[in-house]
């Protein structure tokens, strides 16, 4: 048993950490390490500057464009960032439909889409969820019916992440209604600006817009836009479920995060000392910190099943859950950490327009937004009861 | 890095693992449990015999010279196993004298098998505090007179020589002022009350009246005793947390094994979502226990005492909390059976709250983490 970084690892991890002092814009640094909105200027610059250095299929192989990065490597770029407080590169178009495109995906789309992800020249978004379907995926009703040398597609997506920059969408329809229900899905990648479909904003708690309605009303969709075969696009999303799930628990993250909530609380009040020093709420700190480096702990041994090529496999459903118990902890005392200035509420300050907040406490001011929003995560990308429902049964055979 | 464990230690554990299951069955267990003397020659023999108690002395000594990663496999076993023989004690006796060095004569004998340790450390009032010492050692002539009592000294009983924890200085709450000793047990003076735990261990209460010490039961420095009982008890609570990461897997195989047979409304009880879930936390929590126990295991070890300290602390809390919460839902899915005597898992589940009360509960170690300097430092 050995948990130190090998000489190799330890030179990649500097030159990543070269790479970042001497790349990430400090604007875009400030606005992720105060918890502001990041706009789709700031999320495209970023990606575009990776872009620049070759480092942005992290897992794609390198016939690609990709770097063919081993899982160690992955796991210290993604650290790095959370370390510096890069913006994130969004996933949908590089974890997502990439990998898809690139296992099932002909030729033609193969060159036209994977170096445009790469660009970032097309924002990608996913039309998994539907109204009433949550995470029964397979139940979804959105219909294309085959029309020559196109479908047109009719129905409803929803919690469409980002939808309102994206350029393109790649969705699960219905192309047979009486196969089973799993078994009449096609995976279909649509031009946002096809006539027909509507975006509809669906505001969060914390007063942002994040996520939205997608409509289709007959919205021509051209066959070569079909990813495989008609009726096999279950196979593609379940390949792309258990794809790229390393940094699910986004331990960096919590670490910095975790450093931040002891500044914050370090700089609170209770009984004339700092917050971080009253026992009651040094033990819930500490609780949390213990649990960060468990699941630091986890990651790493699921990372090393990953390098013998045994996995991740269900495991990241257990990555997940405690991540994501991670994240909603943190932020739940970033708030009890703040107490009463956790109360003004100052868009115009999240949203960068204004330099200081309303009430004058630039710490304070996203974290109660921050709290509400991060209560997302045990809900999406399967809620953790789906998750334990797929430990039961792929480990636990119950 | 790697999380692979040797082929040697894989053999340590099948070792140890085709015994437990040979010849340590829980039937066995519990007569052992019920006989007057609490714990097995014929076991220790087999302990001796597979080299576990050459495992942890260094090879000048004729041991193994094992790592604490070596241990945590030892240990994960002994408590898949629920075995009730003085190993722990004795390992952690063997550490106080390997840490104050000069005992080589002693580390010899528990390699071989022939003498068991145990560490007689706490005191009523003393709780898991370890520097608060009652208990004295007064200087007379070359010697020591030692006087006080030691509370629930694990395996105190069985041992042939105890270390002490005693003050030859300073205030009854102070680190500085301590000293250890190697005592006989049957030395004139010491008195021992020994009783069964609830888990099926066995401890003792252990008297001092006017024991006479030649100077050479000293361990280490006269008053700096601290340093050494700080470490030692850090490498006990590993040991521990590694023991606590087996009960977790032998409980969670005996509950996941009952949710697929219990058959309750036609069904294995295992249908039932409310109880996976359950299930599947149970799993998370013992994997996550199991990270712990890993860290610890490596970072004991460790030249930084704040860092040793930082880890044990987190792995000892954060097992604590998986342990409690593995053994309350294992009982809880058993159902009736798992309030009765008669299942290996209800003594898992004792068994796993008993680690936590041993050298710092859950709290203890929480605090004891937050008090590391580091855990003030921000961003």
């Amino acid at each position: 048993m050995d948990l130190n970084y090998t000489a190799d690892d330890l030179a990649f991890r500097d030159s990543v950490r070269a790479f970042l002092d001497a790349s990430l814009p400090k604007d875009l640094q400030d606005k992720v390490l105060n918890h502001k909105r990041l706009s789709k200027e700031d999320i495209v610059r970023w990606h575009k500057i990776v872009a620049k250095q070759g480092w942005v299929g992290t897992g794609w192989p390198v016939e690609h464009g990709g770097t063919g990065w081993s899982p160690v490597q992955r796991h210290i770029w993604e650290e790095e960032c959370a370390r510096a407080g890069t913006p994130p590169i969004l996933p949908f178009g590089v974890n997502m439909v990439a990998p898809v495109i690139m296992a099932f995906g002909n030729e033609a789309q193969k060159r036209h889409y994977l170096p445009r992800i790469l660009s970032c020249e097309d924002w990608w978004c996913q039309g998994y969820s539907e109204p009433g379907s949550g995470s029964d995926l397979a139940s979804l009703k959105t219909r294309a019916e085959r029309q020559g040398d196109h479908y047109i597609v009719n129905g409803q997506k929803t919690w469409t992440t980002l939808a309102q920059h994206a350029d393109m969408i790649f969705c699960l329809v219905r192309t047979d209604p009486n196969a089973r229900k799993q078994e009449g899905i096609s995976f279909l990648l649509i031009d946002m600006k096809t006539p027909g479909i509507t975006v509809r904003p669906i505001i969060m708690l914390d007063e942002d817009h994040e996520v939205n309605e997608v409509f289709f009303d007959n919205v021509k969709v051209p066959v070569q836009n079909l990813i495989g075969e008609e009726n096999k696009g279950w196979t593609y999303a379940k390949y792309l479920l258990g794809h790229e799930r390393t940094n699910i628990a986004a331990v960096g993250r919590a670490k910095r995060e975790l450093l931040f909530l002891k500044r914050v609380a370090n700089e609170q009040r209770k009984n004339g000392k700092p917050l971080l020093e009253d026992p009651v709420f040094a033990s819930k700190v500490a609780s949390l910190e213990i649990e960060i480096m468990a699941l630091e702990m986890t990651v790493l041994r699921v990372l090393s099943l990953e390098s013998a090529k045994r996995g991740p496999g269900p495991e990241a459903s257990m990555l997940k859950v405690k991540g994501t118990e991670v994240q909603q902890m943190l932020t739940e005392l970033m708030v009890e950490a703040v107490g009463p200035y956790a109360l003004p509420f100052d868009a115009t300050y999240l949203e960068g327009e204004r330099e200081h907040s309303i009430a004058q406490d630039d710490d304070a001011a996203p974290l109660a937004p921050y709290y509400f929003n991060y209560r997302k995560t045990s809900i999406y990308g399967g809620s953790n009861e789906i998750q334990k429902n797929i430990i039961t049964q792929m480990i636990l055979g119950l | 890095m790697n999380f692979n464990i040797t082929q040697e230690q894989q053999q340590f554990a099948d070792a140890l693992r085709r015994w437990v299951d040979k010849d340590y069955s829980f039937e066995h267990r519990n007569k052992i449990i019920h006989s007057e003397q609490g714990v097995s020659g014929e076991a220790w023999a087999t302990l001796v015999e597979l080299g576990m108690t050459a495992l942890p002395v260094p090879e000048e000594q004729g041991g193994f010279n094992g790592s604490a990663i070596d241990m945590m496999v030892v240990m994960q076993e002994l408590g898949r196993g629920l075995v009730v023989e003085p190993y722990f004690a004795t390992v952690l006796g063997a550490q106080f004298l390997k840490l104050a060095g000069g005992q080589e004569a002693l580390l010899e004998q528990v390699a071989g098998g022939e003498l068991k340790l145990a560490a007689a450390l706490g005191e009523k009032q003393s709780r898991y505090e370890m520097f608060d010492i009652a208990t004295t050692a007064k200087k007379n002539g070359d010697g020591y007179v030692l006087n006080g009592t030691k509370t629930v000294v694990i395996h105190g009983g069985q041992a042939d020589k105890l270390i002490v924890s005693a003050r030859t200085g300073s205030g009854q709450r102070d680190t500085s002022g301590i000293s250890l000793f190697v005592v006989p047990a049957d030395a004139a003076g010491v008195s021992r009350r020994d009783y069964r735990t609830i888990d099926g261990q066995r401890a003792a209460d252990i008297t001092f009246s006017n024991v006479q010490m030649p100077a050479s039961a000293l361990l280490g420095k006269e008053g700096a005793g601290w340093d050494i009982l700080e470490a030692a008890t850090d490498y006990g609570a590993t040991l521990l947390c590694a023991e606590a990461v087996g009960a977790m897997e032998a409980l969670n195989a005996a509950t996941l094994e009952y949710l697929k047979t219990r058959q309750q409304f036609g069904v294995p009880i295992g249908k039932f979502q409310a109880l996976q879930h359950r299930m599947a936390e149970m799993f998370m929590q013992m994997e996550q226990a199991r990270s712990m126990a890993t860290l610890a295991a490596v970072k004991v070890a460790s030249s930084d005492p704040e860092e040793r300290r930082r880890t044990v602390s987190a792995a000892k809390a954060r097992i604590g909390q998986a342990a409690k919460y593995v053994g309350q839902q294992a009982v809880q899915l058993h159902g009736g059976m798992g309030v009765t005597n008669e299942l290996p898992a209800a003594h898992h589940f004792k068994r796993l709250t008993m680690i936590d009360v041993t050298l710092g509960d859950t709290d203890y170690h929480l605090a004891r983490f937050a008090a590391q300097p580091g855990f003030k430092k921000s961003a």
